[in-house]
């Protein structure tokens, strides 16, 4: 995973080259930003967002490195290609901001999101509940006679089919921690 | 590292000096009463007492642009924060390094609605480069001193310190400017690769045009110098937005003029024809491009930028190299050099035939006839009588703004300073007074409307009190010339506000701030009157009244291309502006 730079010493590789810029399609992009874990740090990036008129699909904040004060944000956001490109441009002239990753086009990655759902229901509805969640993988972290609420991880997409699946069967409340993301292999 | 143990307002006083300010604009209240204590019991740093807190702002822009050095503006909380919102937004689009100072309330009455309370770091986050809010009185110096960095390193602009009340009471340590590198290092050194492959684009093209801006001004003495070789050794035309004006000498051989919506004919029509345009340190703003798709069709481009983000933002180009100016102008020339020196000699004589068939249609002329004074004629004889003087010129926004920069010609850089971006009026008075401070036997002219210039007239105290001769040259037509104009154009001769009818006198309101004023309506006595404005010794309202339907021309009407041009006498001006153009600005 390298930061995003003009990379030195060639004339086709630019940030700029990796794909067309000025292409209709919209994408969508996973971008890792680490920053100084300073305050106002995360209006900044919401700010750029909202005052340029980006797309944010989900946030993920935390602080990463206490002793070096580093947070990562992990943004999924969505737009044409010049779109993408300006964004990772304004989010890399952000002071605080150290680097900004593509995980997109930046090699494979994994991603993962986190998510709560309580799901109230009797008889049949919550048999079928607790079966889709152990094919799920979903755990059972609390229960009533008439309520669980089930913990998921997976994909953003993994856990719209989960809960497409509860729907039917009672679905109360649901609680999601948004995207977080990692480059495959060693850095 | 030395330290010492000091109070948070002499931390302030003592960074300034370090940094080595010497003039800070701004206006005292409650929130600031321990930093102008420190202020009081020193020598070094000279204090201008403004008359409102954005004049204070302007003032510092002014400063900096005709001095290459960051301004420094100290302000209170609340209502003095958010009055320096419109110069800390001029100055970030401009890219203008300037330090705002401002008080807070306490710590501990953060967020409690408190007197004078505003929320000035979350207020100015999108108009500042970077801002801080100190908690810590030992955080205080390394913050002045990352501030003073972060303003003036990379694509420079305003920075914002916000200093509670009791931090400044507070004693704690004194950091040396730091020796600490930052983490903030932008990149300068461009990619050489791309600057061989525009060297080599430079050595094939037919039909070329440099494409300046403010960038080369920012990025210093030795970017200009090295414009100036490259374009002299290429034969190349030269253009340059408002923000460029001075980069390249107005008397070059090679210039062709300012470019964009109110730029010159041969200029616009170069940009779009031309097969290859080097763009220095500009940003393809709207006010150059006129209209995106029909953008220079048939040329490859290259942009050199220190902002990434500047690069590919509205037009693609297809040589990108992120660098300052002085660093990738120096590589360029070397590289250009070393491969030969070559251009195609014989198709830029072609085109330097075009470009002077082009400078025949004589854009700017213009008929000076009968009583009434033409701006244009007041702007030439202004430039005639004043251009052997060592001379800096401000303006106000608005049909004045696009004269002065067609008919003022300049010779070199950081001596015109306008609000390019933003079209803030009311900048050039104040600013006018902070290029005054820094060059103190120079002659400073603001080209004014009178609209804009009632905007911050308050600054007329600031003149007076410190002696400053600023010359306020008013082009009063008693119309929002510009508003006047569009409204002529896309709104069908429905001249809605955009005409004052209580405007002051303004020989007795310069008499009332005891200051001299001078009026002008006759063609006749226009040398005299600008003489008479040069040769007094202390700041001059001039009111200059002129014709008050003139429209300002050459025009690209919004939506449309390049070489679409209106022309001035002939120009059809009715439904010039048709279609989506009517809903741009």
């Amino acid at each position: 995973m390298s930061p995003l730079k003009i990379k030195k010493g060639s004339t086709s590789h630019s940030a700029y080259d990796l794909r067309s810029t000025f292409g209709d399609e919209v994408e969508r992009h996973t971008l890792a930003v680490i920053v100084e874990n300073e305050p106002g740090v995360l209006a900044r990036v919401i700010g750029l967002f909202s005052g340029r008129g980006y797309n944010i699909e989900s946030l993920t904040v935390a602080e990463i490195d206490h002793t070096g004060h580093l947070s990562r944000i992990t943004i999924v956001t969505s737009g044409t290609p010049q779109v993408i490109t300006q964004i990772k441009a304004q989010l890399g002239r952000i002071v605080p901001v150290h680097e900004v990753h593509d995980l997109t086009v930046e090699g494979a990655s994994v991603e993962r999101e986190l998510a709560l759902f309580k799901v109230a229901g009797k008889g049949d509805h919550r048999i079928e509940a607790i079966r889709l969640a152990d094919i799920f993988r979903a755990n059972v972290v609390d229960s009533t006679l008439e309520s669980f609420i089930f913990e998921i991880t997976g994909t953003p997409e993994k856990i719209d089919a989960f809960a497409d699946l509860m729907r039917p069967l009672g679905l109360q409340e649901v609680a999601r921690t948004g995207v977080a993301a990692l480059s495959r292999g060693a850095s | 590292m030395m330290s010492k143990q000091m109070t948070g307002a002499k931390m302030v006083v003592q960074a300034l000096i370090d940094q080595g300010v010497d003039t800070v604009f701004g206006y005292p209240g409650g929130a600031v009463l321990p930093i102008y204590d420190e202020i009081f019991q020193q020598n070094h740093i000279q204090h201008i007492l403004v008359r409102h807190e954005q004049g204070a702002v302007h003032a510092a822009e002014g400063y900096a642009r005709s001095t290459g050095k960051p301004g420094v503006a100290l302000v209170t909380s609340g209502p003095g924060a958010t009055n320096a919102v419109t110069g800390l937004t001029d100055a970030l689009m401009d890219s203008i390094p300037i330090i705002v100072l401002t008080g807070q309330v306490p710590t501990f009455m953060i967020g409690s609605d408190a007197f004078q309370e505003a929320d000035t770091v979350g207020i100015t986050r999108p108009c500042t480069k970077h801002n801080w809010l100190v908690k810590e009185t030992d955080t205080l110096s390394g913050v002045m001193h990352e501030a003073f960095h972060v303003a003036t390193s990379g694509r420079p602009g305003p920075v914002l310190i916000d200093i509670p009340k009791d931090v400044q009471f507070a004693s704690g340590t004194y950091t040396e400017k730091a020796k600490r590198k930052s983490h903030y290092q932008p990149q300068v050194k461009g990619d050489l690769d791309m600057i061989t492959e525009l060297a080599k684009a430079m050595e094939k093209a037919k039909r070329p045009v440099f494409y300046t801006g403010g960038g080369v001004i920012n990025s210093g003495p030795a970017a200009t110098q090295l414009l100036r070789e490259l374009v002299a050794a290429t034969n190349f035309p030269i253009t340059s937005t408002l923000m460029g004006l001075g980069c390249y000498p107005a008397s070059g051989d090679n210039w062709i003029g300012m470019l964009g919506m109110h730029g010159l004919y041969e200029a616009n029509m170069a940009m779009h024809d031309c097969d290859l345009m080097i763009n220095i340190g500009a940003r393809f703003d709207d006010r150059i491009t006129g209209r995106i798709d029909a953008f220079s069709p048939k040329s490859k481009k290259a942009h050199i930028d220190i902002d990434a983000s500047s690069i590919n933002k509205v037009i693609h180009v297809d040589m990108p190299i992120l660098g300052d100016c002085a660093h990738v102008l120096e590589d360029l020339l070397n590289v250009w050099k070393s491969r030969g020196r070559k251009t195609d000699k014989e198709n830029l004589a072609k085109w330097w035939g075009q470009i002077n068939e082009w400078r025949k249609v004589d854009c700017l002329a213009f008929k000076q006839e009968g009583k009434t004074i033409k701006p244009q004629h007041a702007l030439a004889r202004l430039e005639a009588l004043t251009k052997s003087h060592d001379r800096y010129i401000c303006t106000e926004v608005g049909q004045h703004q696009m004269w002065a920069a067609q008919y003022l010609g300049f010779e070199d850089p950081n001596r015109w300073m306008t609000s390019g971006g933003l079209g803030t009026m009311g900048y050039g008075f104040p600013a006018s007074i902070g290029v005054q401070l820094a060059h103190r036997d120079s002659l400073v002219i603001n080209v004014a409307g009178e609209a804009s210039w009632l905007m911050n007239m308050q600054e007329m105290g600031t003149a007076v009190q410190y002696n400053l001769p600023v010359k306020q040259f008013i082009l009063n037509n008693e119309r929002l010339g510009m508003v006047r104009q569009w409204q002529e154009l896309l709104h069908g001769e429905r001249y809605s506000q955009s005409w004052s009818e209580a405007l002051p006198d303004f020989v007795k309101l310069a008499d009332a701030f005891g200051a001299k004023g001078i009026l002008c309506s006759d063609p006749a006595d226009l040398d005299d009157a600008i003489m008479e404005m040069i040769n007094h010794d202390g700041p001059v309202v001039f009111d200059c009244l002129v014709e008050k339907h003139e429209n300002c021309f050459p025009m690209i009407p919004s939506g449309k291309p390049h070489n679409e041009m209106l022309l001035g006498e002939n120009a059809d001006t009715a439904n010039a502006i048709q279609g989506a153009g009517g809903a741009l600005v």
